[in-house]
């Protein structure tokens, strides 16, 4: 196990160093660093000497990937690329271009992401695999056919439509939560009612479906059938021997996004004023803020490898027979 | 059934934590049950300031912050109109002498010839003090506690209120002395250096020796500012400002009521230039340090900003003295009391429309503006054509404040340009052709829901120089029928574009058609029906358009470069002085080559000279003659299609007072006041919660599941055969 967890961080390493150049090429395609400077500048009084000199103190006045005029290995190094790029392997994001510690914004704004996206995912797990059992336990009954018809609704209706209409129907009409907000400690749980309970039902049409299927294809085995001829109750066979063996599939859509859920949810948090990472990356990229742009496009490649990791760990968890070799 | 009855107790739960919670309010308030009846102000924001350090804040959100925390030493008189400036902790407005080369003080009415230098004396308040800070705070030996953090001070530093020790001491001219000098800064990157480079004496060889100086210190300490000298600042004593500028620069009163030129405490530096505190991004850009009516109690920008009345607050009170409408529509009542009316103002980041426009329909903001999506609801147009609230919102108790803002919306072209340029009679005509069939009428009312005036000059209503009525009319786009107004036919158009030598269109020269380009910044397929309008103007005269459409930062570049033929701008006032908007049009402005403000790169001699002589003046006959004469020559010369100036709607809910539109004062909270009780019943009664659909559902539900869990049962229970 440890040798393979040492291959997969090897692995990770050029994987990294491809998404750091991509994100890099990308970005200055699309800007230049006279575009940053003048956005970080402002609009009125701007001179070509302001915008030489803020390139300046930031390093943006260097060739992007390559530097001919530099020797030796000063043409890779005393260059944007370079300068910008190796702290991130060693995990420090340093500055914004707007001169906030990145690092500190990080830890500060992933526990409201976390906040939501843990129950979020914990609640969704649990109500989309009971309902799925149940339409399991209720199959080729009109509950069936009707949960899913429902499911085929759910999945066709736009994600944004369950946050307008469940801030509109909860918040407007019924006035039960606070349509947006957010608050420190314990006082989060009542602007996080309705995020996680959208997120939620807004999950149900794919959940359901997808776990449904997966149950269905274990509940026809040989050992399902040898359970029942032994007299156990449905529920039993379900809950005990069904989800048990449903696991490895559930865990492969699970654990691979478990490192990711505090980068957050860009369109959530962004309707529901939650202070949390995902509209970090987005006002960033909207301020062209290079360094913040860079530094969670690497967070998140090296959560997303992390959560592969997880993924593999974890079937040996679920079933013994896996071995990581 | 024991998952039945696992599920009663379930519900029965929720219900009761519901209840409770139902017991302390409302149950959507965003808000703590204990502050309901508190004086709070409650507003948003939508995107976060960059900059709350008065060097470098410049954008109207950034003000919105510290403006209310930063003094400096004029404001703007909150309820005169026109703006009229007034002490804000100088005792009086400044004494202003002329100097000629060798110093020597002019008399009243020497020529502009002869002023070198103008002299703005201040005298400070006494007694002001600034906010508690950690920077101030001092030891038993009198020596700072927090300017020299070492790592286990420093462990347990998250944010400044981890400081458990704050302090604070008189507000001195040294203050506002430092506070200059930080503009120059070489790490600040103040957006008016440059500008006052042109007018403060010595300021620019100071930026060049702190230049030289800062990049040669060492890194990671305190540069302090204190040892330079400013020539055109001194200190006669604690109490006392004086700075000269070259020659003679009126104008410069506008920028001492904005907050860079607020005063800031060489203390604040020294504190906040710590490393261990800039890894903790405990900055003055992030915490500042005033003197003003409130304090920054909490900067989460990601979340919320807390505003705090100033325990130090030196004696400010309403004013008693307004406009004659001011004291019918009660914005009197409170003239001589004691500022800030308010205790708190908390201020939550509201990304998205939806949700900030319900909650200020529920009561949780106390004001509003409006966007498109929400403008039917709540306003309709009268028979008269002006905005009225909905029966909707008069309902509520929702009122409706309107007033043109200082900004001009229009088309320029670059007189740069071998087609569309030039000052020639030909020209001349041929823009103004342009001009007349551009019908900014149409657009204010399609895309602005006629939230705008169409502009008849440069000077929006509001600035001295403005007029209304027949006599303020651009008689080269309008007609005065009626008492009003009225575009030009667009025959009118096709004549003048005929002797211009395009008739219906077409180069008379060449045969060809007339294809003109227009630069402008789009924000994607949003902007398509714009775009299919201004090119619908055009077609009138047979003339095609042809869109360049880029971002805003390829759009700069190119208009650097001087490379648009027509493009489509705006410009917001820094201040109410005519030279704020007629320096747009300045030749020694031109964007080409001289990379000034004036994008349109139209230079007229005689412009120049009326604008140099107008620029000086105080307000009076002689000066208004002048913004005649150049409201003339630039109507005539049709530089720009002058477009609009944006008229801005807000809604405010019965229980908010005192407001009036003051569209250049950054400190206006001060003056706000707020009924917290009636808010509070209002709020109770706009939002007690439904809860008969809640039910119903679970009813359906649990309908739903009885039968097949009853068909199940029997299923179960079935013999086999």
């Amino acid at each position: 196990m440890t040798a393979y967890l040492i291959r997969r961080a090897l692995y990770a390493l050029p994987l990294l160093l491809g998404v750091n150049v991509l994100t890099f090429v990308l970005f200055f395609v699309v800007n230049s660093p006279d575009d940053m400077a003048r956005m970080h500048l402002g609009q009125k009084h701007v001179t070509q000497e302001a915008i030489a000199k803020w390139k300046h103190e930031r390093g943006y006045d260097l060739p992007q990937l390559w530097n001919g005029e530099a020797e030796g290995v000063g043409k890779l190094t005393e260059t944007i690329f370079y300068q910008k790029s190796v702290g991130l392997f060693l995990f420090r994001f340093g500055r914004s271009d707007s001169g906030r510690d990145i690092g500190a914004d990080i830890a500060q704004r992933a526990w409201p992401s976390l906040a939501f996206a843990v129950p979020a995912l914990i609640f969704g797990l649990l109500v989309h695999i009971i309902l799925a059992v149940g339409l399991v336990f209720f199959r080729l009954t009109y509950l069936e056919f009707w949960g899913v018809a429902a499911c085929v609704a759910l999945l066709s209706i736009s994600s944004l439509f369950y946050i307008i209409g469940g801030q509109y129907l909860l918040g407007k009409l019924l006035l039960l939560v606070p349509i947006s907000g957010y608050d420190g400690g314990w006082n989060a749980v009542k602007f996080l009612i309705l995020p996680v309970l959208i997120s939620v039902v807004a999950g149900i049409g794919p959940g359901v479906r997808w776990y449904r299927t997966l149950f269905l294809e274990e509940v026809e085995r040989d050992y399902v059938r040898t359970a029942r001829a032994k007299g156990l109750s449905e529920t039993r066979v379900l809950f005990t021997h069904v989800l048990r063996n449903a696991l490895i599939p559930i865990l492969t859509g699970v654990v691979v996004i478990l490192p990711a859920l505090f980068i957050g949810s860009l369109i959530t948090e962004s309707f529901f004023a939650i202070p949390g990472l995902g509209s970090y990356t987005i006002d960033a990229i909207g301020q062209q803020d290079f360094a913040i742009v860079r530094a969670m496009v690497f967070l998140g490649s090296a959560l997303y490898i992390l959560g592969l990791v997880l993924t593999d760990i974890s079937y040996t968890l679920a079933d013994p027979r896996v071995r990581l070799n | 059934m024991s998952i039945g009855s696992n599920q009663l107790g379930l519900y029965l739960t929720l219900f009761a934590a519901l209840g409770l919670a139902g017991c302390e309010g409302p149950l959507n308030s965003p808000y703590p049950a204990a502050d309901a009846e508190r004086n709070i102000l409650y507003s948003s924001f939508s995107e976060r300031p960059k900059h709350l350090d008065p060097a470098r804040a410049y954008s109207s959100d950034e003000s919105l912050i510290i403006g209310q925390i930063y003094e400096p030493l004029l404001q703007y008189h909150y309820l005169k109109r026109p703006y009229v400036l007034e002490p804000a902790t100088a005792e009086a407005l400044p004494e202003i002498r002329y100097l000629d080369a060798s110093g020597k003080v002019l008399p009243a009415g020497a020529p502009d010839s002869a002023i070198a230098y103008s002299e703005y004396d201040f005298r400070l308040k006494p007694g002001i003090r600034f906010q508690p800070h950690a920077a101030f705070a001092r030891g038993a030996a009198d020596e700072y506690l927090y300017h020299h953090l070492n790592p286990e001070q420093l462990a347990g530093i998250r944010t400044l209120a981890d400081f458990h020790e704050t302090g604070t001491r008189e507000l001195t001219a040294e203050d506002y002395a430092y506070q200059i000098k930080r503009l120059l800064h070489p790490a600040l990157h103040s957006p008016i250096a440059e500008l006052m480079k042109e007018h403060i004496v010595g300021f620019k060889s100071l930026g060049d020796t702190l230049e030289r100086d800062y990049f040669a210190a060492p890194k990671g300490q305190f540069f302090d500012l204190r040892p330079y000298a400013l020539e055109g600042v001194q200190v006669p004593d604690s109490h006392r400002l004086v700075i000269r500028l070259n020659g003679k620069y009126p104008q410069f009163r506008f920028w001492l009521a904005m907050t860079f030129f607020a005063p800031m405490p060489w203390e604040a530096d020294a504190f906040y230039a710590q490393p261990g505190l800039i890894e903790k991004n405990i900055t003055p850009d992030w915490y500042p340090v005033g003197s003003g009516p409130y304090i920054l109690a909490e900067n989460n920008p990601n979340r919320r900003m807390v505003l705090e009345r100033n325990p130090f607050f030196h004696e400010d009170r309403y004013p008693v003295e307004g406009d004659p409408e001011d004291d019918p529509n009660g914005l009197l009542a409170d003239a001589g009391k004691l500022l800030p009316l308010v205790d708190r103002v908390v201020m939550n980041l509201e990304k998205e429309t939806i949700p900030y426009w319900n909650k200020f329909l529920q009561g949780y903001y106390d004001y509003s503006g409006i966007a498109s999506d929400n403008f039917d609801q709540a306003v309709q147009f009268g028979s008269s054509g002006s905005p009225e609230l909905t029966p909707e919102m008069l309902a509520q108790g929702i009122r409706l404040e309107t007033s043109v803002a200082a900004s001009d919306y229009y088309l320029g072209f670059n007189l740069r340009d071998p087609v569309i340029g030039g000052l020639d009679e030909a020209h001349c005509k041929l823009r103004q052709a342009l001009s007349i069939a551009m019908d900014y009428e149409e657009f204010i009312s399609i895309f602005m829901n006629g939230r705008g005036v169409a502009a008849q000059g440069v000077l929006p209503p509001g600035i001295y120089g403005y007029r209304e009525g027949q006599q303020g009319i651009n008689p080269y786009v309008y007609d005065w029928v009626d008492g009003a107004p009225q575009r030009k036919s667009i025959e009118t158009a096709r004549r003048l574009l005929a002797e211009a030598g395009y008739p219906n269109g077409v180069d008379a020269a060449t045969g060809k058609s007339l294809v003109l380009y227009l630069d402008l910044s789009t924000h994607g397929a949003d902007d398509k029906p714009l775009l299919a309008w201004y090119r619908k103007q055009l077609e009138k005269l047979g003339v095609q358009l042809v869109f360049r459409a880029t971002d805003y930062n390829q759009f700069q570049q190119k208009m650097a470069a001087g490379n648009a033929q027509i493009y489509q701008w705006g410009w917001n006032a820094d201040y109410p002085d005519p030279e704020n908007f007629f320096f747009l049009l300045y030749g020694r402005n031109a964007k080409v080559p001289n990379g000034g403000e004036n994008a349109s790169n139209y230079v007229s001699e005689e412009f120049d000279r009326l604008f140099e002589r107008m620029r000086n003046l105080d307000d009076g006959p002689e000066r208004m003659a002048l913004i005649e004469a150049l409201q003339e020559r630039i109507r005539h010369d049709a530089p720009w299609i002058f477009g609009l100036h944006p008229k801005s709607f807000s809604l405010h809910h019965a229980w908010y007072g005192n407001l009036k539109p003051n569209l250049m004062a950054n400190n206006k909270l001060k003056y706000m006041k707020i009924d917290a009780r009636q808010r509070a019943a209002r709020r109770a009664e706009w939002n007690r919660p439904v809860w008969w659909p809640v039910l119903a559902g679970f009813a359906l539900l649990f309908a739903a599941v009885v039968p097949a869990y009853r068909h199940y049962r029997q299923r179960q229970r079935a013999a086999a055969l």
